[in-house]
C-alpha cells in the first residue's frame, strides 16, 4: 500500500516528498533511481536527518504504535493506515499524546471519503428515515480465496486476519454514520482456507444509542472481484441500501431534498467529488488531500482521527474477547 | 484507429456503478462462446477492434481467433497490460520481488539468463521488458497494432515519477512488437505533459473523457483545453461515464470534442451495441 500513497503524494501539487522509508532493497533501488527520491531504511534516521512537517505510516498494524509514537513526541503529524493498533491501550495512549502535542492525526478508513456513504450520513443525519432500529454491515472480496503460504496478514500478533484487516473498514462505517459499537450479542469467526486467522466474521452488534445489526464479512469470498461493502439501515419511515457505487433509498414521505416518496436510485457517478491526481479511486486521493489541508490548517481535523479509529480498535477488542 | 474500439469491461464484470449488474454479467460471460459470440455482433456492424486486458481468459479467447483465420483476417485486439488485480494479488501474496520472480519467465534458459541478469543489476527496464513478453505470449499470431499500458500502472508511474519507464514501455513495443504503445490513464493532462518532456510526440493515450466530468481529474474543462491545444491521438473511454449520463447526449458530446480519434465503448447485448454504434455514426455525420 505504501507505493501507492507515494505516488499519490508525489504527484500533489502542495506536497514535497523529503524522504522515503522502505526495509526492501529492490523498491528503495528503484525509487531512487527513477524518482530520485530521497530513501532510507531504518526510519529513526530518517526522522533525525531530515525536516518534515507529516509522516504517512503505512506499515504492518503491530509496527503502528511504536513508530506513530517516535513521531508525535517530535511534534510530527500522522496519517497511519487502518487498523489503528493492535489493543486499546496503546490506542489511548497516542490519541492523548496527538492532543497533546497539537499535532493532525488521520487514519485511513478510505470509506468515509466515498460519495455514496457520505451522502448516506447526510439523509440519516436529516432525520428521513424516522427511528433507526437495525442495520446490517457487509464486505465480501477476493483475498484468501485458497490456502496459502504464510504472510504477515495471516498472522493475528501482526494485524492479520479478516476482523483486523477487512471488517474493520465496514466496522468503522458503521461506528461513524450510526454510533459506536460498544457490545455484541454473538460472534462467529470463521476460519475458511487460513491456519491462523479468521476468514470470516459473522457477529450481532450493539451500538452505544441501543441500534442493533448484523456484521457479515468474509475476505475468501471470489464471487466479488474486488472488496465490495454495502451497508443496509433501517428506520420507521425508511430504508438505504449503499455499497461504494450505487445508493438506493426507500422513503415513506420523503422529507429530504432531492429525494421522492418510495425508491430513490442515485450513483457515484452524480456523488464522487473530482480529485487532482486519480490512482485506484477518488476516495485515496481525496483522503489524502484532507490530511494535507488539515496538516496546512485548512481545513479541520475532523474525519478519521485517531480517536475514531480508537472505537473501531475498542470494536474489534469486544469482538474478540466475546469470540474466546 | 478505427473510430470505435469495442471493451471487455462487461465480459469480466466490471461494473462502475452497480454490483448487481456485475453479477449479472459474469453469469451471462461465464462461458468463452458467449465472448465470441458478442465479439462476432460487433463484428457484424463494423467493430473490428477489441480492446481487452491480458486476463486469463482473453488467452482461450485468442486461440479461437488464431483457429479461424479466414473469419477473423482483419480483426485486431488491442492488448492492455497487465492485468493488474493477477499482480496484485500476487504481490500481497509473495511481495514485490517475489512476483518478479513468479512472473519472470523461467522456462527458456535464454530468458532465465536475462532474467537473472536484470534481477542482479537491479536494470527495471530489463526486468519490465521480460514481464511484457510474459503478457504477450497469449497473442502470438493475433494482429496487436496497439499494445497499452494499463491505467493502474501508468499513474502509478506517474505519481512516482518513473517517466523513464513510461519511455521505456513505449520504445520496448515499437523495437519488439513492430506495434505502436498507447496509455491508458485517468490523468490525461498531467500525462500528456510528462510523455511530451521526454520526447514522444502524438502519443496514443486513453482516457475517462464523459459529460458529466466523471474520473476526468482536475476537470472537464482541463481536459477540453487539451484536446483543442495538443498534438495527442485521444480514445475516449467511460464515455457514458458508468452509465449516469443519457446515451444520446453522452455521445454527441463526444463526438463533437477535438482530437478524439475512436471511442471505447462495451456492451452485452446486441440491441446496446446497434444503438451505440448507430448513435455515433449519426453524431459524427453532423459534423
Amino acid at each position: 500500500m505504501g507505493i501507492s500513497h507515494l505516488s499519490i503524494l508525489g504527484a500533489h501539487p502542495a506536497v514535497e516528498v523529503v524522504g522515503v522509508c522502505d526495509t526492501s532493497k529492490m523498491v528503495n533501488d528503484f525509487l531512487t533511481k527513477y524518482g530520485k527520491f530521497n530513501c532510507f531504511t531504518d526510519y529513526q534516521k530518517m526522522v533525525d536527518e531530515v525536516a518534515m512537517d507529516a509522516v504517512i505510516v503505512a506499515v504492518p498494524t503491530k509496527f503502528h504504535y511504536g513508530i506513530i509514537k517516535h513521531l508525535l513526541e517530535r511534534g510530527i503529524s500522522v496519517f497511519a493506515e487502518k487498523p489503528f493498533c493492535l489493543n486499546t491501550a496503546q490506542g489511548e495512549e497516542l490519541v492523548t499524546l496527538a492532543a497533546n502535542q497539537n499535532v493532525i492525526n488521520q487514519v485511513g478508513y478510505h470509506n468515509k471519503f466515498i460519495g455514496t456513504f457520505i451522502e448516506v450520513k447526510k439523509i440519516i443525519k436529516s432525520g428521513a428515515l424516522g427511528d433507526i432500529f437495525h442495520f446490517v454491515g457487509e464486505s465480501y472480496g477476493p483475498v484468501v480465496i485458497k490456502a496459502k503460504q504464510d504472510t504477515w496478514r495471516s498472522d493475528p500478533s501482526e494485524g492479520g486476519g479478516c476482523l483486523l484487516d477487512y471488517a474493520s473498514h465496514v466496522i468503522d462505517l458503521i461506528n461513524d454514520l450510526l454510533a459506536p459499537v460498544n457490545g455484541v450479542d454473538g460472534v462467529i469467526l470463521q476460519s475458511i482456507y487460513s491456519k491462523n486467522v479468521e476468514d470470516a466474521v459473522y457477529s450481532l452488534l450493539r451500538l452505544s444509542n441501543n441500534v442493533k445489526g448484523i456484521l457479515s464479512v468474509n475476505w475468501s469470498d471470489e464471487t466479488y472481484r474486488k472488496m465490495s461493502t454495502t451497508v443496509t439501515v433501517v428506520g420507521t419511515k425508511g430504508k438505504i441500501i449503499s455499497d461504494a457505487n450505487e445508493l438506493k433509498v426507500f422513503l415513506k414521505d420523503g422529507g429530504i431534498d432531492g429525494y421522492n416518496k418510495g425508491w430513490n436510485v442515485r450513483y457515484i457517478t452524480d456523488l464522487t467529488k473530482q480529485v487532482d491526481f486519480y490512482l485506484r479511486g477518488e476516495e485515496y486521493s481525496a483522503q489524502m488531500d484532507y490530511f494535507i489541508k488539515a496538516v496546512e490548517r485548512q481545513v479541520p481535523n475532523t474525519i478519521n482521527t485517531f480517536q475514531s479509529a480508537l472505537y473501531t480498535d475498542r470494536a474489534i477488542e469486544i469482538i474478540k474477547k466475546s469470540s474466546v | 484507429m478505427e473510430r470505435i474500439l469495442f471493451g471487455d469491461n462487461q465480459f469480466f464484470a466490471v461494473n462502475h456503478i452497480s454490483d448487481e449488474k456485475s453479477r449479472a454479467q459474469s453469469i451471462k460471460f461465464r462461458e468463452d462462446s458467449a465472448i465470441i459470440k458478442t465479439l462476432d455482433e460487433a463484428r457484424s456492424v463494423g467493430i473490428n477492434t477489441f480492446m481487452c486486458t491480458t486476463h486469463d481468459r482473453i488467452a482461450k479467447i485468442c486461440e479461437i481467433i488464431r483457429k479461424s483465420p479466414e473469419k477473423y483476417k482483419d480483426y485486431k485486439i488491442y492488448p492492455c497490460m497487465p492485468y493488474a488485480h493477477k499482480y496484485a494479488n500476487a504481490v500481497t501474496e509473495l511481495g514485490i520481488a517475489g512476483t518478479v520472480k513468479q512472473y519472470v519467465p523461467g522456462n527458456l534458459v535464454g530468458t532465465m539468463f536475462k532474467g537473472g541478469m536484470a534481477y542482479l543489476s537491479k536494470d527495471f527496464l530489463s526486468i519490465m521488458e521480460l514481464l511484457i513478453d510474459a503478457e504477450m505470449k497469449m497473442f502470438k499470431g493475433v494482429n496487436t497494432p496497439v499494445i497499452f499500458l494499463q491505467n493502474v500502472i501508468t499513474d502509478l508511474l506517474l505519481g512516482l515519477r518513473a517517466e523513464e519507464i513510461l519511455v521505456g514501455f513505449h520504445s520496448y513495443i515499437k523495437k519488439k512488437y513492430n506495434a505502436e504503445a498507447g496509455f491508458i490513464t485517468m490523468n490525461l493532462p498531467k500525462l500528456l505533459g510528462v510523455l511530451k518532456k521526454n520526447g514522444i510526440e502524438n502519443p496514443i493515450i486513453c482516457a475517462s473523457i464523459n459529460k458529466a466530468g466523471f474520473r476526468m481529474s482536475g476537470g472537464k474543462e482541463i481536459y477540453e483545453n487539451v484536446l483543442k491545444t495538443s498534438k495527442c491521438r485521444v480514445i475516449a473511454m467511460q464515455v457514458l461515464g458508468g452509465g449516469a449520463i443519457h446515451p444520446k447526449e453522452a455521445i454527441e458530446y463526444v463526438c463533437n470534442l477535438p482530437n478524439i480519434e475512436s471511442i471505447l465503448f462495451g456492451a452485452s447485448s446486441k440491441a446496446n451495441i446497434e444503438n451505440t454504434v448507430e448513435t455515433i455514426h449519426h453524431f459524427d455525420a453532423l459534423k
